[in-house]
């Protein structure tokens, strides 16, 4: 790649003026010529895309260039698009969906110039608007359904909402795979464990696997239709039930949001024990699959102290907050209720029992070459993918991509914090439990640091009346990676419209290229080294 | 590895010790269990759990009972990975549109006797995504269901105390 034109976005959006209340970011309503330009930017790596999502006549995408903030611009959808010459569509459009009954041609189906033909990262959203929407890509080069299985009886359900037949689920165009020797093993949904459910479609040549295709959706629960026009307090529960574990980051994101579309910040003490809250997540989480890691390496020691390293902090964080996923404590304007009185104490007093036995596990982990030889060198991922992925968490910064939103997009309490981001470049299985190992130790430092200076004050502001639609932006950093929430407030306060993207949506098609030619008896392996969420990304 | 495995022989185990059986499982399971199967099962059940649309909450939960802490299989309980080999299926929810069909089939391939346990608040209702097009709504909708454990999600200790119950009552004498 040759040098990026960075500025090449900022000088196409210097044209737009922003829209009215958009916060902390601004955000652009663009035409499609503009649209296709900065598709075309991100297809050569001018920036990050963060999400892309429909909404009513409209879609938007979220994008980062580096220095510059992170903005969301938006097009509006048109029945009429003067479209490129392009590639053609593949596989050929579904019936109801372009070429059969209602085309895209004129029939009130909206459309917009597909990101995803310059920028691959963007194919999966772009089929989850269309099947939300109904909203059709525009030369796009995938126009398959993607949540859409045919179950729900309607077309386009944020959309038009037209009745729709029910299709048989198998009935799915996976892509084809050409070779001697080929054959094919189904998996899933319903897969050998205690995991959600998804279609894993492997082309294996003997053990090797050829090719990877994923198939999701299962456990699609309409949650952006369920957030529309929802009550602050009922979207704010759903939203901390989009994937139970990362609940207190969706719900940390989700406040984000909605207080800077009202243009509040939380008190410190309620930023800070917000930070507590999302560090024992992750811990607890990335405990849970170190072990899980080692044990699908047939290493079972390390998942049985992990498991109960695990459950000391699900423990404490049940005595400092009143839930062991502390599910709906954090809420927009503070945190529901304050950490018990000896909360801080049984926080302090489970880190303190877990440390060093921790790192008897981390260092058992390092000397055992048996199990390093299943880890290292299994399910890699090119920098470059992860990169143009923009993939986010363990994943990303296994392969060498230096981000973190706890830093790199500073929000509080860890605005002004200097933590170390630990970076590998080896891309496998090894680097991302090590990437969590660190962590783990960052984050009961970090917590330490906090209890003992925890700040008194309110713990809860109250929220203001506001008078308009604003709309509010956020990212959080979860255990996987950074979540965003993107809002808009209605002139009532409550909540129009909320779209949550987790981090998982660039990193399932990443764990695709990671079990290509490793053999099928690694997948449990590389699929836990990721740990990618199917409701987060179902939704 | 050596010293590790040795603290372990002589440190105090961090096993909890049994709870009771839930009164309100055994409640509901004196309605639901027939003499049917009964005596079948010397004090062992086989789980087979299927996520039907759950958030993962629960899932993470129904881990836990398998950790040195909770230890379910103290309990003649433990998870197979097929519903060929079950005699339980633990299911969440809310059941989704897209999951029903997988869900209908685990059940139609457990072998008779069976028993059905909803976990969750969404899995024994809809929970927060009542009123979805996408969601068919709580387990029983979809099947005949013997035990709700309800919580959201529910303690690795009630889903524990509901399932003693369960297995206390199907491996009675009759």
């Amino acid at each position: 790649m040759t040098a990026v034109d960075t500025a090449g976005i900022a000088t196409i959006l210097a044209c737009f003026a922003p829209v009215g209340f958009h916060a902390p970011w601004q955000r652009f309503d663009v035409d499609a010529e503009a649209w296709t330009a900065i598709a075309k930017s991100l297809g050569d790596g001018a920036a990050d895309l963060l999400g892309l999502w429909g909404d009513v006549g409209a879609v938007h995408m979220a994008l980062r260039a580096p220095p510059a903030d992170p903005c969301v611009v938006s097009v509006a959808v048109t029945p009429t698009l003067p479209s490129p010459a392009g590639p053609l569509p593949f596989p050929p459009p579904l019936a109801g969906e372009g070429g059969v009954g209602a085309s895209g041609g004129g029939t009130g189906r909206g459309r917009f110039p597909s990101v995803g033909r310059f920028h691959p990262p963007a194919i999966r959203l772009e089929r989850t608007i269309c099947d939300l929407y109904g909203h059709v890509p525009a030369d796009a080069p995938d126009r398959r359904a993607w949540l859409d299985h045919g179950q729900w009886g309607l077309h386009a359900p944020l959309g038009a909402e037209t009745p729709a037949p029910h299709r048989d689920p198998t009935d799915y165009e996976f892509l084809a795979v050409h070779g001697h020797g080929l054959h094919q093993i189904p998996v899933g949904p319903v897969h050998a464990g205690i995991i959600e459910p998804g279609h894993f479609r492997f082309t294996a040549n003997g053990e090797t696997v050829a090719r990877l295709e994923e198939r999701l959706g299962y456990v699609h629960k309409g949650v952006d239709a369920l957030l529309t026009d929802a009550g602050l307090a009922k979207a704010a529960r759903i939203v901390a039930r989009i994937s139970g574990d990362s609940t207190v980051a969706l719900s940390f994101a989700f406040s984000l949001a909605v207080e800077a579309a009202l243009g509040i910040e939380a008190p410190r003490r309620a930023a800070i024990l917000r930070g507590v809250m999302a560090e024992l997540e992750r811990i607890a989480n990335h405990l849970g699959d170190i072990g899980a890691v080692c044990n699908d390496a047939a290493f079972a020691l390390i998942h049985a102290h992990c498991g109960i390293f695990r459950e000391r902090v699900l423990a404490a964080s049940d005595a400092a907050f009143g839930h062991r996923l502390m599910m709906d404590r954090i809420v927009p304007g503070g945190v529901a209720q304050d950490i018990a009185a000896d909360g801080g104490a049984a926080i302090l007093a489970a880190l303190d029992d877990i440390a060093p036995r921790f790192e008897e596990i981390a260092a058992l982990y390092d000397d055992t070459p048996s199990l390093q030889d299943r880890t290292c060198a299994t399910g890699y991922v090119a920098g470059d993918l992860v990169k143009r992925w923009a993939a986010g968490g363990h994943v990303g910064r296994a392969s060498g991509r230096n981000f973190d939103a706890r830093r790199d997009l500073a929000y509080p309490p860890y605005r002004g914090l200097s933590f170390a981001v630990p970076l590998y470049a080896t891309g496998d299985v090894d680097a991302r439990v090590r990437v969590r190992i660190d962590e783990v130790r960052a984050s009961m430092r970090m917590i330490k640091d906090w209890l003992v200076h925890l700040p008194s004050g309110p713990a809860l502001t109250p929220l203001p009346q506001v008078s308009g639609p604003r709309e509010g932006i956020a990212i959080t950093e979860a255990f996987r990676g950074d979540v965003l929430v993107w809002l808009r407030l209605g002139a009532d306060g409550q909540v129009a419209r909320c779209h949550v993207r987790d981090a998982s949506w660039f990193q399932w098609p990443l764990l695709e290229a990671a079990i290509e030619n490793n053999i099928v008896a690694d997948f449990p392996l590389c699929n836990k080294s990721f740990n990618c969420s199917y409701s987060g990304h179902d939704l | 590895m050596r010293t590790l495995l040795l603290k372990s022989l002589f440190a105090a185990p961090v096993t909890i010790g049994a709870p009771n059986a839930d009164d309100a499982a055994l409640k509901e399971l004196g309605r639901a269990l027939a003499a049917r199967g009964r005596r079948l099962f010397g004090r062992s059940l086989t789980i087979r759990e299927i996520d039907a649309g759950s958030c993962n909450g629960c899932e993470l939960e129904i881990h836990a009972l398998n950790n040195s802490v909770y230890d379910i299989e103290r309990f003649g309980l433990k998870f197979a990975a097929s519903p060929r080999h079950a005699d339980v299926l633990l299911v969440t929810g809310p059941v989704t549109h897209n999951m029903k069909i997988a869900l209908e089939r685990a059940y139609a391939a457990t072998p008779d006797p069976k028993w059905v346990v909803a976990v969750g608040d969404c899995g024994c209702g809809c929970g927060v995504f009542e009123g979805s097009y996408a969601v068919i709504g709580a387990v029983d909708k979809v099947l005949p269901v013997d035990l709700h454990i309800r919580g959201c999600p529910p303690r690795p200790i009630d889903l524990l105390r509901g399932l003693i119950a369960l297995v206390d009552q199907a491996t009675a004498k009759a």
